[in-house]
This record gives C-alpha cells, sequence and structure tokens, in this order.
C-alpha cells in the first residue's frame, strides 16, 4: 500500500489526482450533451500534453514537433484499421507502435542539438511529416481526411461512436497517462529528467548519461501523444492533415504552459481552460487563432509558471505535497 | 516547347523566387546574427507587407507605377513599426530569451495573421505590375518586371551590405553580433540597436513582399511558405552569416523552382526541410557558416 501511495506523490497527491479521475467519472452523468462530448475531447487531448508536459516540463525538451508523434499514432491506427481491417485494440496498438517508433528515430536524431537547433529540427521533422502525409494523398487523402470506418472502430465488442463507451474509454486511457505522469515525476527518472532540465552540465558531471535519459523522456513524450492521437482517431472517427499539422505541434505547447509546466496536473487543467476559452470567443469571432495567440504572449510575459505552477509556488512546501 | 527552353524558363522562375526568397531570409537572419533569437513570425510581417501594399495601391488608386513606389516605401515603414512596437512591448521583456521569443513570437504570428483576416478578409488580391513589359525571347515572352525584381533584390541586398559595412550604424550591429557586453561597454545603446535590427528584418520581409505582390496575390495566409523556406535558407547557410544566407537563398530558391517543375512541389519541400534537420544535427554551422558554433 505504501508503495502505491509513494507512486502516487503520498497521500494528498493520491487524494487529489484520484479524486479528479473520479469526479470526471461521475461528471459524465451530470454533464449536457454538448459538454459531454467536448469533455471526452478534452480528456483525450490532455493524453496529447501530459505526454508534451513529460518532454517540456519535466526534461526542458521544447519540441516544435510533437504534430508528428501525434500524427504518427493516428494515422497509424486509421490507416490500420481502414485498409487492413484491423479493428480497434490492434489498430490502437499499431498507432502507439507507429509513434513509439518515430519517436525513437526522430528523437534519436534530434537529441545530437539542443536549445534552438533542437526547435527548428524537430520543426522541419514534422513539417516533412505533414507533408509525407500529402505526399501519399492516395491513401491519405491529404487535407480532406478520410472516415473510419464504423465497423472497425470497436473495442471488445463496444462500439465506439457510442457516447457513454466513448466517455469511459477516454478516462481510463486520461486516468493511465495520468498514474503514469505522476509516477514518473516521483520515479528516480523523473529526478534526473529534473536535473537535467535544471542544469544539464551538472547532471553529466555527476555521471548520468544525459542523452540517453532525455531520449527515454522523449519516447515516453512520444507514446503518450501516439496514444492521445490513435484513441482520437478511432474514438471520434476522423483522421486529417491538419492533425498533423504545425498547429497541433503548438497547441500542447500552448496547453502545458497555460496550466503549468512541470505540474502532472497542468496539462489537463491547460487543455480544459483552452478548450473553453476558445469555445466562448469563436461565438464572438471565427478567428479563433487570435486568442491563441494572445494566450501565448500573455502568459509568456506574464504567468510563465502557468496556472498551477504559480499555484504551487504560492502554496510553498504544502504546494510540493498537493501538486507534484 | 523542348527540354533547353522549357529549363531555361523553370530556371529563371526560380531565380526570381530566389532573389525575393533572398531578401526575405536576409531580414530572418540579420536578427538571429545580432539578436541571436529566432522570430516565427518573419512569415507574418512579410504577408503584412503584401497586404499593405495592396492597400495603398488601391487606395491612392493612382498609376500603378506610383502606386507601386509608394506601396514599396510606405509598406516598409509600417511593418517596420508594427515590429518595433511588438519588439519593445514583448521582447524587451522577456529578455531574449531564446525559448521564451519562439513561444512570444509564435504568439505574434497567430494575432497578425488572424487580424489580418478579421480586416482584410480571406480572399486573395492582385497589385497591378508598375509597368507592362514584355521580353520576346525565341521560343517564349517573359515578363519584364519579373526581371526587374531580381535586379531590386540585388540591389536592397548591396544596399543592406553598404549599410552592415559602411555606416556607423551598421558598425554599431556588428560590435553588438559580435560580442553584446563589450559593445555595451563602449556605449553602444545596445538596446536600441536590437529593437531597429527587429524592425529592419521585418522591413526587408516586407520588402521582399511588396516586391513579389505583381506576381502572386496578397493573401492572409501567404506567410506560410516564405517562412519555412527562410527558415531552410538561414540554417543552410549558417546561421548568422549573411553571406551564406544569400548563397543558400540562390541555390534553395533555384532548386525549389526547379525541382517543382519537373519533380513534385511537395517532395521538393520533403527534400528540404529534411535536409535542414540533417544540417542542423551534422553541421550545425551551416553549409557556409564561417565558424564553428
Amino acid at each position: 500500500m505504501s508503495g502505491v501511495l509513494a507512486l502516487l506523490g503520498g497521500p494528498r497527491s493520491a487524494a487529489l489526482h484520484l479524486g479528479l479521475i473520479a469526479v470526471l467519472a461521475v461528471l459524465q452523468f451530470v454533464l449536457a450533451e454538448y459538454h459531454h462530448i467536448a469533455m471526452s475531447r478534452i480528456l483525450v487531448l490532455a493524453c496529447f500534453a501530459i505526454g508534451f508536459n513529460i518532454a517540456f516540463g519535466y526534461t526542458g525538451l521544447l519540441s516544435l514537433g510533437h504534430a508528428l508523434f501525434f500524427g504518427a499514432g493516428m494515422y497509424g491506427a486509421g490507416l490500420a484499421a481502414q485498409f487492413l481491417a484491423v479493428a480497434g485494440p490492434g489498430a490502437f496498438l499499431i498507432g502507439l507502435a507507429a509513434a513509439i517508433a518515430t519517436t525513437l528515430i526522430a528523437g534519436a536524431i534530434a537529441l545530437r542539438t539542443a536549445g534552438v537547433s533542437f526547435m527548428i529540427v524537430t520543426l522541419m521533422f514534422a513539417q516533412a511529416g505533414y507533408l509525407t502525409v500529402y505526399y501519399f494523398g492516395a491513401y491519405t487523402r491529404g487535407d480532406e481526411g478520410f472516415v473510419v470506418d464504423a465497423t472497425m472502430r470497436t473495442l471488445f465488442g463496444l462500439a465506439l461512436n457510442d457516447a457513454t463507451v466513448r466517455y469511459w474509454i477516454a478516462l481510463a486511457l486520461f486516468a493511465v497517462c495520468l498514474v503514469g505522469a505522476l509516477a514518473v515525476a516521483r520515479s528516480g527518472l523523473g529526478r534526473v529528467l529534473v536535473a537535467i532540465r535544471e542544469n544539464e552540465e551538472r547532471a553529466r558531471m555527476l555521471g548520468y548519461d544525459v542523452y540517453r535519459y532525455k531520449l527515454t523522456a522523449l519516447v515516453i513524450s512520444g507514446a503518450m501523444a501516439g496514444a492521445a492521437g490513435a484513441a482520437y482517431g478511432l474514438l471520434f472517427g476522423y483522421v486529417g492533415a491538419s492533425f498533423a499539422s504545425i498547429q497541433y505541434s503548438i497547441l500542447p505547447l500552448l496547453w502545458v504552459l497555460m496550466g503549468g509546466a512541470g505540474v502532472v496536473l497542468g496539462p489537463f487543467l491547460g487543455t480544459l481552460a483552452m478548450f473553453y476559452l476558445i469555445d466562448l470567443t469563436s461565438g464572438v469571432t471565427t478567428a479563433y487563432l487570435l486568442v491563441v495567440g494572445l494566450a501565448l504572449i500573455a502568459l509568456i510575459l506574464f504567468f510563465p509558471k502557468g496556472i498551477l505552477g504559480t499555484l504551487r509556488e504560492k502554496l510553498g512546501a504544502r504546494g510540493a505535497s498537493w501538486l507534484p | 516547347m523542348d527540354f533547353g527552353p522549357f529549363f531555361l524558363l523553370a530556371a529563371m522562375e526560380g531565380a526570381v523566387g530566389a532573389a525575393v526568397l533572398a531578401v526575405t531570409a536576409l531580414g530572418l537572419s540579420l536578427v538571429f546574427g545580432v539578436m541571436r533569437v529566432v522570430n516565427v513570425a518573419h512569415g507574418e510581417f512579410y504577408m503584412l507587407g503584401a497586404v499593405i501594399a495592396w492597400w495603398v495601391t488601391s487606395l491612392l488608386g493612382v498609376h500603378p507605377a506610383l502606386g507601386f513606389l509608394a506601396a514599396l516605401i510606405v509598406s516598409p515603414l509600417i511593418v517596420g513599426a508594427i515590429a518595433g512596437a511588438a519588439e519593445r512591448l514583448v521582447l524587451t521583456r522577456i529578455h531574449y530569451d531564446p525559448e521564451a521569443t519562439i513561444v512570444a513570437t509564435i504568439g505574434m504570428l497567430y494575432i497578425i495573421q488572424q487580424a489580418v483576416l478579421m480586416t482584410y478578409g480571406p480572399d486573395a488580391r492582385p497589385v497591378q505590375p508598375p509597368f507592362d513589359f514584355r521580353i520576346q525571347l525565341p521560343w517564349f515572352g517573359y515578363s519584364g518586371y519579373k526581371l526587374f525584381v531580381i535586379l531590386a533584390a540585388a540591389l536592397l541586398m548591396l544596399a543592406v551590405w553598404w549599410g552592415l559595412t559602411r555606416t556607423r550604424v551598421g558598425l554599431m550591429m556588428r560590435a553588438t553580433q559580435f560580442d553584446r557586453e563589450t559593445a555595451r561597454a563602449f556605449a553602444i545603446p545596445v538596446d536600441t540597436v536590437y529593437g531597429g535590427v527587429f524592425a529592419v528584418g521585418a522591413m526587408l520581409a516586407a520588402l521582399g513582399a511588396v516586391l513579389v505582390t505583381p506576381i502572386q496575390q496578397a493573401h492572409y495566409l501567404m506567410g506560410h511558405d516564405p517562412l519555412l523556406l527562410s527558415f531552410i535558407v538561414v540554417i543552410i547557410g549558417g546561421l548568422g552569416s549573411l553571406r551564406g544566407t544569400v548563397l543558400a537563398a540562390v541555390i534553395i530558391g533555384m532548386s525549389d523552382g526547379i525541382i517543382s517543375v519537373f519533380f513534385s512541389p511537395t517532395l521538393a519541400k520533403i527534400i528540404a526541410t529534411l535536409a535542414v534537420a540533417f544540417v542542423l544535427v551534422w553541421r550545425p554551422q551551416g553549409l557556409f557558416g564561417e565558424r564553428p558554433a
């Protein structure tokens, strides 16, 4: 029991994170239809953001190419379902494997650089991935995308186009990613990652193989992004090139910055807040990306630590015990 | 058309693209060289330059040549002012931290792009070329304006080179690029230089765009490709090396034009983006970089 508690970051943190999952499980019976669907989307996208946070928040690797991993998961799963007639669980695993393989290759090369070069290399890899989707337009149908056949969107006999099933699966995936991130953050691995973020040279001097740790962090990050992409494609039944575009590399960055980089709950809060912020303003203007731009600048100027990062700092030692 | 003339046409189209690209990328390279920051909003300053050019020419409603000349002066000034203001308001406050600057300029990208969408709209609009003049080659006729673009771009680059190497302001910029702290110790107003360089970088993008509007219409999403191509050029040419930037612009612009004509444009871009990634990984100083990073 104490092992599980330690994994979850102590009693307070365990209560907070498990409590959130419980609240989300109950919430679906209260939410109106529109918000019910929105919430399942947010939960899947939050997994993407949680993955991004492992690289950016904990390891200090600012990637501008996570759409590549999200897209690899989505296209891996979507194309498997569409052309190989592999149903739900198999397609998901193929997507996940595609994302892990992509991250491993792209990461192994990109991590030879650091700082601004790393950002541009990841950006370029993601751009090449995006263009590849167009290049194979005969299968992917480029920008237009394709609808995944409903008969392939099943999981152990459950139809994925049912809203309740979808919510439960999204929540299950979210729970796995959240607890996984918590476990990583609290583990020895997580502490080394933070040490690398804070001072890479010092970590190297202490004898850590920095490159290998960074690659490990990136692969965990890419796997979560890919899982989110695969789940998104299968749950909502649509696979399109826009999900591999640069915008989907920027969005997780925005979500994590808003919620709080390096806080396990940050990505979820950021995704939730940003989703409803855009939702509210899209009633006023169609130029919703304006909100994205304003939010990015406001955050970087006034709240570089995000909502939960600022809160944790204010709370001091107590904050650290609630919000690892 | 035979292969020879066809290739000549592709090469000429490539040269026009390369000329505009060189001017645009020079702006990005200057900002990176002096300030050591990557300006992701560079493509949007380009787009803004084109949109303002359309606005100036249609508002004046005079002879195309006069309108174009007015746009060539007014558009870079407005864009420079906007970029300078953005630099003062945002970049100074985050102290040019490289990562924070990228995030902030991504924010600027969306704000400028969407502000233009809300005011100018989603339509693509043309600007009249300042003169109609066709050069008749034995195989095909070619727009005289396109040749003027190449000439104008070459003159602009000479002007930048002259400004950087022969004037006092240029000396200040080079001193700041060489060693910021020492420059400050010699009473060079480094902050003002930063603001000025950021504005000049954006003005070069705007100039490239004004030159291109009579060939390619002004549209709120037109900044995307020049940004990526400028990135490619600046990195392959060596970050901060102006000579390398111009050289790489000619190579990338020409090959992009030629590969696009003979193969697939998508394939040309995939090759170029991957080339950049590998250059950064294995030769971070760029192909023509003068010193190792």
